[in-house]
Order: structure tokens, then C-alpha cells, then sequence
């Protein structure tokens, strides 16, 4: 059983790690604003939500794992509206380049 | 397991440091801050794996406290953005 909770931990975790890296390949290589948007959002949502769903298992207690999961729908809902916020920025000042 | 943790950790900080080419690249301000926001997620990300591993709650609360600051830069850069503009002749469109 525990290792079969390491294992998922090892999956989740790198599959976070991978999602932050193709945030990060998305922000550089994407050619206008919008779609470098989106790759940050993949990032946010997917990377960070499967890096505290990995570190799940490990944390003791009820409330630990709670704590963890509530600050992933923090940085969900304040990315949800920061990207708003960003684009509507980025189409004031004609973006497009 | 530990060492898998910590590892996946300062990757993650890699990644976001070489993502923070974006803001000196540019060109437009939300660009910069777009590499800002993903510094914010990236370093939540590394400090639940670094709270969890050491076992400490304070790095926890530390990862929280930068969650939530991060939500804070963005709208503060959008009221920025907007006080900006609305003094720029060029600009037709409604606010």
C-alpha cells in the first residue's frame, strides 16, 4: 500500500513538474500575449494541482491535506482572474504587437 | 523519496528562473507580468514540496502567504494598466 501511495506520488509529481515546464517553454516560445496566456494557465492550474495532489499521501492528517487542497483553489481562482485581468490589459494596449 | 521530492522541487525553480527570461525579453508589460504570475505559482509549488518533505507548517503558511500575494500583484498591475491608459490621448475605447 505505501508504495503503491509512493508511486503516485512519483506519477503526480512529475507530471507537475512537466506541466511547470511547459508553462515555462509556452511563456517563451508563444508568438502574442493570448496564447503565452494560456500556457501560464496550464501551468497554474494543472501543474500546481497535481504537485499538491501528489504530495496528498504524505501529509498527516485531516487537516494538513485540506490546508494543501484550499491553496490550490486559491492560486486557481486568483489565476482564473488574474488572466482575465492580464488579457484585458494586454488588448487595451492593442496587442498583437 | 525524499530526495525524488526535493529534486522535483529545484526543478520546478529551474524552469520558473528560465521562464523569467520573459521579463526582460518584454515586449509588452503583461508579458512581464505573465513571467511574475508564473514565479508566484512555481514558488508555491516548490514550498508545499519543501513544507511537506521537512515537515514543517510554516513553509506551508509561507507558500499560502505568496499565493495570495501573487493574486494581489496581478489585479494591482490591471489598476496600473488602467490609470495608464485612461490618461493616453490615443486611446478611444471605453475603460
Amino acid at each position: 500500500m505505501s508504495a503503491a501511495l509512493d508511486l503516485f506520488t512519483l506519477a503526480a509529481v512529475s507530471t507537475g513538474a512537466f506541466f511547470f515546464l511547459a508553462g515555462t517553454v509556452g511563456l517563451l516560445r508563444f508568438p502574442d500575449p493570448f496564447t503565452r496566456l494560456h500556457a501560464l494557465t496550464k501551468a497554474d492550474n494543472l501543474g500546481l494541482g497535481l504537485v499538491v495532489l501528489g504530495l496528498l499521501p504524505r501529509v498527516h492528517g485531516l487537516s494538513g491535506g485540506l490546508k494543501l487542497v484550499l491553496i490550490w483553489f486559491l492560486a486557481l481562482l486568483a489565476g482564473a482572474v488574474a488572466s482575465q485581468l492580464i488579457a484585458s490589459a494586454a488588448r487595451r494596449r492593442g496587442a498583437g504587437e | 523519496m525524499n530526495a525524488f521530492l526535493l529534486g522535483s522541487a529545484i526543478f520546478i525553480l529551474a524552469t520558473v528562473a528560465v521562464g523569467l527570461a520573459r521579463v526582460l525579453l518584454g515586449p509588452a508589460d503583461a508579458d512581464r507580468m505573465m513571467a511574475a504570475q508564473l514565479l508566484g505559482t512555481g514558488g508555491v509549488a516548490a514550498l508545499l514540496v519543501v513544507g511537506v518533505v521537512v515537515g514543517e507548517d510554516a513553509v506551508v503558511n509561507v507558500a499560502l502567504t505568496i499565493a495570495l500575494l501573487a493574486a494581489f500583484a496581478s489585479v494591482t498591475f490591471y489598476k496600473a494598466a488602467a490609470v495608464t491608459s485612461a490618461v493616453d490621448p490615443d486611446d478611444t475605447r471605453q475603460p
